[in-house]
């Protein structure tokens, strides 16, 4: 059992979680995940650490309430715990040597990013980063992405804050600007890094992406998240989640990510109910 | 005392098939005290006792059963229990045909001995009538580490806490039990079963960490240095599942045999209350002819497909499952498409899967693992109408000990490389046992494995 210590909504739909796991908080490295579940009967699910205290024993966790089971994490109370909480799994993302980079999020996915950037900044790397939300209710971490980078760019679709446009128009005009970089890494829906990396690919930039698709054990056991990177199967619990962005089969990835579509839609119903007659 | 030379085996009585096809309860129902003292009856207790050197694990069958066939069931029970730590497992998933029920003297002319249902009735009769709390061994004051609480791991803990080591089993799922668990199904081994064996280790003094992906949240350096574990044996099993590499092995309705057992398993997803979805599908191809094929086939029948096959690429006598398996799949309705071999998957407009292209095969010569070679007929492809594919084609071993632990030599396979019989690795004081060092074997070789490194691990830490 894991409890948690502090429990922060950073937006309507975005919950932010810091939970007591010392042995996890001592090895937890930017772009891993720990796959958790709620309750005992919960789903296991994957969720990238988006921070960690070393001395505190402690790993936070930011997670959209999109489903059954965030519903299930989102009900829980500081001081109450998670269940199951494994982890560091996946490889770290590789940070080493880099002198300039753009890092690119993109709505909860910055949650992810903003570590990366963090480790960056204090290796002495010049961070650039590109922040992307719907509007300006969904804007999270503004404050700590302006601590670690040398220029952020804050665009929303609806103009509501920053810059109206996608990330992808800041990336442009960036290098435009005349803004080298050694690597881009990008994080958010597949959608918006499948138009990152062809943004990237257009400069002639060399791009990693963070990917999260659906997963059982987290370990390389189920082969659930298997993806075609460069033609070839990996798994992105054992081989990613941070993969090269220009071998990666985005199209397949997105048909993958719907394929429990109807479940869910079920599964958040039922999550709903049940959480509103405990309300009552 | 009379022989019974009846030439068949007392039959085990079973759930009838297109009942079972349609729940999760257990297939096999068990022998009762008189079929078993009948059927141990048919035993001839032959002075050389081939049947035990047929055992991984080496019980004493014709003593086990010379206890049976008197009538005492718990003498019989002690005999087992000296060599095998899970007889109620093994009496259930042991491929009895190839080990000691290969090699009875019976089975020369006639049946072989039912020794597997013996030992599971011995197992159980024990379970359900003997009910004393278990001996804490004294302690020697040592203290060892297990990675891995499948059987190999379940059964090196026991060994070594009888011996009084202070035994600590790290598992990387949120259950023990390994494979017992996620992957054999609830019908050929009920998970009360498998619980009460785990239960029992954890009463004799034995530590469980759940959700401990060694490797990751600790390396078995930092077992060994800051945890002060003297020896660690890896169990660690072989998960990575293999794909074939056909284009349209990644459409929705794919699954490794892995994923969708370790669904309806572990997370019980062919419970209605289960959180963690499964899509069987009407039409489902299992490709594969191993165990776990069969449990993935028999599984998604009883999950509600109307059609299920197995697509496997060599004969019906190379299957390697067990025959118990197969005569139970065949019974439920599984249709065996032998002799053929996939090599396309195609989709409809959703991304789906819709069918799959097979190519008719032949046997030639034999390869190197000795069986015959099967050779694809040019020009026999056709079309299998599916809508769900399980890919069922064996394991390899997981990658996340052997990249952690510097000097710890694998092969090219990527198992742990051995010296002898009892699991020394290229390490000191690290032992290695089960799938993480064969590759994907069976339950009963794992703890074969498990036995032989515990008592090499005894000497190691007594030698020191």
């Amino acid at each position: 059992m894991f409890k948690i210590t502090e429990k922060v909504a950073l937006n309507p739909t975005v919950t932010k979680m810091v939970i007591e796991a010392p042995l996890i908080a001592k090895k937890a490295k930017p772009g891993q995940f720990i796959i958790v579940r709620p309750f005992e009967d919960s789903e296991r699910i994957p969720l990238t650490v988006a921070g960690y205290d070393r001395e505190a024993g402690t790993v936070d966790i930011i997670f959209q309430i999109v489903g059954g089971t965030t519903m299930e994490l989102n009900s829980l109370k500081v001081g109450e715990c998670v269940h199951d909480f494994v982890g560091p799994l996946g490889r770290a993302t590789e940070t080493e040597g880099l002198k300039k980079v753009c890092v690119v999020g993109g709505g909860v996915g910055c949650a992810i990013a903003l570590p990366i950037a963090r480790e960056l900044h204090e290796q002495g790397c010049v961070v650039h980063s590109v922040v992307g939300f719907r509007s300006k209710d969904l804007l999270i971490l503004e404050d700590e992405f302006k601590a670690c980078s040398d220029e952020l760019r804050i665009m929303t679709d609806d103009g509501s804050y920053g810059t109206k446009g996608v990330v992808t128009a800041a990336l442009d005009e960036l290098v435009e600007a005349g803004n080298q970089y050694d690597l881009v890494i990008t994080i958010g829906p597949l959608i918006m890094m499948k138009f990152v990396v062809k943004t990237c690919q257009k400069h002639g930039l060399k791009s990693i992406v963070s990917m999260n698709p659906i997963m059982i054990d987290g370990t390389g056991m189920c082969g659930g998240c298997r993806l075609t990177v460069g033609g070839e199967t990996k798994f992105a619990c054992v081989d990613g989640p941070d993969f090269d962005g220009d071998l990666v089969d985005f199209d397949e990835a997105m048909a993958r990510g719907t394929m429990y579509r109807p479940f869910e839609a079920h599964a958040r119903e039922a999550a709903c109910n049940l959480l509103n007659q405990e309300v009552k | 005392m009379a022989f019974n030379m009846d030439p068949k085996k007392c039959p085990m009585p079973t759930q009838d098939p297109m009942v079972r096809n349609k729940n999760f309860e257990e297939v096999a129902l068990g022998y009762t005290a008189e079929m078993a003292v009948n059927e141990a009856k048919r035993c001839i207790g032959c002075k050389n006792k081939p049947c035990q050197s047929g055992c991984p694990v080496g019980i004493d069958i014709p003593e086990f059963i010379a206890h049976v066939a008197e009538g005492d069931f718990e003498a019989a029970y002690q005999v087992i229990n000296r060599s095998s730590s899970l007889p109620a497992v093994c009496g259930r998933v042991c491929p009895q045909e190839s080990q000691c029920e290969g090699k009875c003297t019976r089975g020369i002319k006639n049946e072989p001995v039912g020794i597997g249902r013996l030992e599971r009735f011995v197992a159980d009769w024990h379970r359900e009538n003997v009910h004393t709390a278990p001996v804490v061994p004294a302690s020697n004051g040592h203290k060892v580490a297990i990675i891995g609480a499948g059987p190999a791991g379940l059964t090196a803990a026991g060994d070594l806490a009888k011996m009084g080591y202070k035994v600590t089993v790290y598992e990387a799922l949120h259950v023990a039990g390994g494979v017992l668990m996620y992957g054999i199904p609830e019908f050929r081994l009920p998970k009360a079963i498998v619980q009460q064996e785990i239960d029992g280790l954890k009463k004799m003094g034995v530590d469980f960490e759940c959700n401990m992906v060694i490797g990751k949240v600790l390396t078995i350096d930092e077992l060994m240095e800051e945890y002060g574990y003297e020896a660690v044996f890896v169990g660690s099993g072989a998960g990575l599942p293999r794909f074939m590499g056909i284009p349209g092995e990644s459409l929705k309705g794919v699954y490794s045999a892995n994923e969708f057992l370790t669904r309806s398993n572990l997370m019980k997803a062919y419970l209605p209350t289960s959180k963690t979805p499964i899509r069987t599908g009407n039409k489902v191809a299992v490709v594969g002819g191993g165990n776990v094929a069969m449990d993935a086939a028999r599984s998604a029948l009883r999950l509600g497909a109307d059609t299920v096959y197995i697509v496997y690429r060599r004969g019906m006598a190379e299957l390697p499952a067990r025959k118990e398996e197969v005569e139970h799949a065949e019974e439920e309705g599984i249709i065996f498409k032998t002799l053929c071999n996939p090599v396309e998957i195609h989709s409809n407009e959703e991304g789906f899967v819709k069918s799959i292209t097979c190519v008719e095969m032949e046997l030639g010569e034999p390869d190197a693992s000795g069986r015959r070679r099967p050779i694809e007929k040019k020009g026999s492809e056709f079309e299998l109408e599916v809508d769900t594919v399980i890919m069922s084609l064996g394991t390899s071993p997981n990658p996340l000990i052997r990249s952690t632990t510097p000097g710890l030599e694998t092969n090219k396979h990527g198992c742990i490389v051995t010296e002898g019989d009892e699991g020394k690795t290229s390490r000191e004081g690290v032992y290695a046992g089960g799938d993480a060092v064969t590759g994907a074997a069976t339950v009963i070789k794992a703890m074969g494995a498990g036995k032989a490194a515990a008592k090499a691990m005894d000497e190691y830490i007594r030698s020191k």
